[in-house]
């Protein structure tokens, strides 16, 4: 290192280099903010998107697991399963396998999330000019864009098996509204845990931890056929109240219980999500606002 | 080292004068203090940087650069003090600061699965450009960049290199006044480093200003014209690189021996022909000493290691190292260290 060889000097330019793009104003009004808000969260949705259009094997490989897991059920262990007030079961498991699309969608969040935050794009994103809500909206919205695709596929699938719903059009897409609504609650936990984690090894441990929260469920097996307490614990499962609401809604074989969780599936199915969107929203946006504290 | 420790050019709770406000800094810093629990990360930290000029805050691991990047660019909140960003408020005004800078920081912060082009085009929506300008700009960009050929390949493909640039890139799409590049060569190859200074170059050419974090002190050396050295979180010593080196003192010798048994014996020659303290370092086979008259001193030293028969492998005359100026600052017996615990700032803020 040599000091005479520094020849330069300091410059005297402008502070404001000369820009062919003048930098805009932060909008003033409540409506405009409101717009722009909407804007900048939709561009981070549609990054989302530009990934499926990209890689649509990562999206086909993402389709595979439940598949897999349905023909699994009907046709490997389907024989051998008897749902107690009888019924078929394969009516029986696919309100279940669509739940569980619903919890493995928490992976993808959790995923999504703690890869821009560990590689740093979400600081970029915080020291950009963008509406504060955009990427955690953003996020929310291509979650659930995917989660309803996949959900549909699995309906086609599913009809294709030999599945159906028996009551009125309007029930059965209230079930699937009420699918949603707890991906759509999945999603705040999803993004909450994922700001939480330091490093990409947690995601291992979240997509684990949903084989045993699917299962500990009415999902595939009805709780009465557990011990009493697990049966017990599995029909306080949220997963279990969209299940048992799905079933009702689709006419399909329920095999509910007698307690007063598995007697008022269509009102938990709503109040479980809403509280888990209650607690983690207002955790996701103090943990996006101050990230490092 | 002899040398008594440099005194710090500001330090904690001094008075701030009314001068330091008008100057026409593109960045000013004064009294920032952030604390992470009970630990202050940056207690009393001032900085002025010019506009137009290349700063670089140099200093250890956990010493709080990155922490100050982040207040700066309003990732965070200071409990103390207050800066401006290219004549805003990071704390009150942090959407008109947000406008006027670019971070660059240390992870290559770009979507992987994307090309680098739909990358640029990304930021650029996202800073309002609208649809059909950030298209242009993003060309622009990867034409200044050099990364015209590459832009529709997905960034997974990248040298860290490209990736660098990449990222520099997108802090650009405003052009902004200012930018913050926090350690950009952590991890690179010696090609990719070159790659990334010729690009800092670049930018400070059309006028930008930066600052720029680095533990490397040829990196500061390098690219900045001036230098605040910083440790457990506050600034200990600032100047340009040649004002740092002139303040641990005169030129040095380093001599190269042999036989590692010779080293005392050779210590004890070099001190008595220039009258310095001689460090060794034993592995290298190696000491290191100051001189006062350089060719003389260096005479006198190569003659008495000769004439006492020691076998010499090399002989350099050399200033001082940056190096030098921030062990000295920064060492263990240095007086500056007393400061405010640091957190370890590795593990905290990496993953932030």
């Amino acid at each position: 290192m040599n000091d005479t060889d520094r020849t330069r000097t300091p410059h005297t330019a402008p502070a404001t280099a000369p820009s062919a793009f003048p930098a805009p104003s932060p909008p003033a009004g409540p409506l405009s903010r409101l717009g722009w808000a909407a804007a900048d969260g939709w561009t981070v949705a549609r990054r989302d998107v530009t990934h499926w259009l990209r890689q649509p094997w990562e999206l086909l490989f993402g389709l595979l697991f439940p598949v897999l897991m349905v023909l699994m059920f009907v046709y490997l262990l389907g024989g051998a399963m008897s749902v107690p007030g009888g019924g078929d079961y394969t009516e029986y498991l696919m309100p279940g396998m669509f739940a569980m699309v619903m919890v493995f969608g928490l992976g993808e969040t959790v995923t999504a999330v703690t890869t821009d935050s560990v590689r740093g794009v979400t600081d970029r994103f915080r020291s950009m000019p963008m509406a504060a809500s955009a990427v955690v909206v953003g996020r929310c919205l291509a979650d659930m864009l995917r989660s309803t695709v996949t959900l549909a596929i699995l309906i086609g699938f599913g009809m294709l098996v030999g599945w159906q719903w028996h009551g009125s059009a309007g029930a059965a897409l209230a079930g699937f509204g009420l699918l949603l609504l707890l991906r759509f609650a999945l999603v705040w936990v999803g993004i909450y845990v994922g700001l939480l984690m330091r490093g990409q090894g947690g995601i291992a441990v979240i997509q684990t931890l949903e084989f045993p929260i699917g299962f500990l469920s009415n999902a595939f097996v009805a709780t009465a056929t557990m011990p009493v307490w697990l049966g017990a614990v599995a029909d306080w499962n949220p997963m279990s109240s969209t299940v048992a609401a799905a079933r009702e809604l689709f006419g399909n074989p329920a095999a509910g219980g007698d307690s007063w969780i598995t007697q008022n599936p269509l009102l938990m199915a709503v109040v479980w999500p809403l509280v888990l969107v209650a607690v983690f929203a207002p955790l996701c946006v103090h943990r996006y606002r101050n990230l490092s504290g | 080292m002899a040398s008594a420790p440099i005194p710090a050019r500001s330090t904690a709770g001094a008075p701030v004068t009314p001068a330091a406000t008008s100057t026409p800094s593109a960045i000013s810093a004064r009294g920032i203090g952030r604390r992470f629990k009970n630990t202050w990360a940056l207690r009393g930290f001032d900085l002025e940087v010019g506009r137009g000029t290349v700063h670089g805050l140099l200093g250890p691991n956990g010493a709080g650069k990155s922490t100050a990047v982040r207040v700066l660019t309003t990732l965070l909140r200071p409990h103390e003090g207050t800066a401006e960003v290219a004549g805003h408020d990071v704390a009150a005004q942090g959407a008109r600061v947000r406008y006027r800078i670019g971070l660059v920081g240390q992870n290559a912060a770009v979507d992987e699965i994307l090309s680098g082009r739909q990358n640029l085009e990304l930021f650029g929506r996202l800073y309002h450009l609208g649809v059909r300008a950030a298209a242009r700009r993003a060309d622009e960009l990867l034409e200044r960049f050099g990364l015209s050929e590459t832009g529709k390949r997905p960034v997974s493909t990248y040298s860290g290199g490209m990736r660098r640039r990449l990222d520099l890139a997108a802090g650009m799409i405003l052009s902004p006044p200012v930018m913050f590049l926090d350690e950009p060569t952590v991890g690179l190859d010696p090609r990719g480093r070159d790659e990334v200074w010729s690009a800092v170059r670049d930018l400070v050419d059309g006028g930008t200003t930066v600052l720029l974090t680095t533990q490397y002190l040829e990196e500061a050396d390098q690219l900045a014209d001036r230098i605040s050295v910083i440790d457990a979180g506050h600034v200990i010593a600032e100047g340009t690189p040649a004002e740092l080196k002139a303040r641990i003192g005169g030129d040095r010798i380093d001599v190269v021996l042999r036989d590692e048994h010779a080293l005392a014996e050779a210590a004890a020659l070099v001190e008595g022909a220039t009258g310095h303290t001689v460090r060794t370092a034993p592995r290298e086979r190696r000491l290191s000493t100051e001189v006062d008259d350089r060719a003389a001193s260096l005479t006198r030293a190569v003659r008495a290691l000769d004439e006492g028969g020691v076998a010499v492998a090399d002989v350099v005359l050399r200033s001082p190292s940056l190096d030098e100026v921030f062990l000295h600052l920064t060492g263990p017996d240095s007086a500056a260290t007393t400061g405010p615990a640091r957190p370890d700032e590795n593990t905290t803020e990496a993953q932030r």
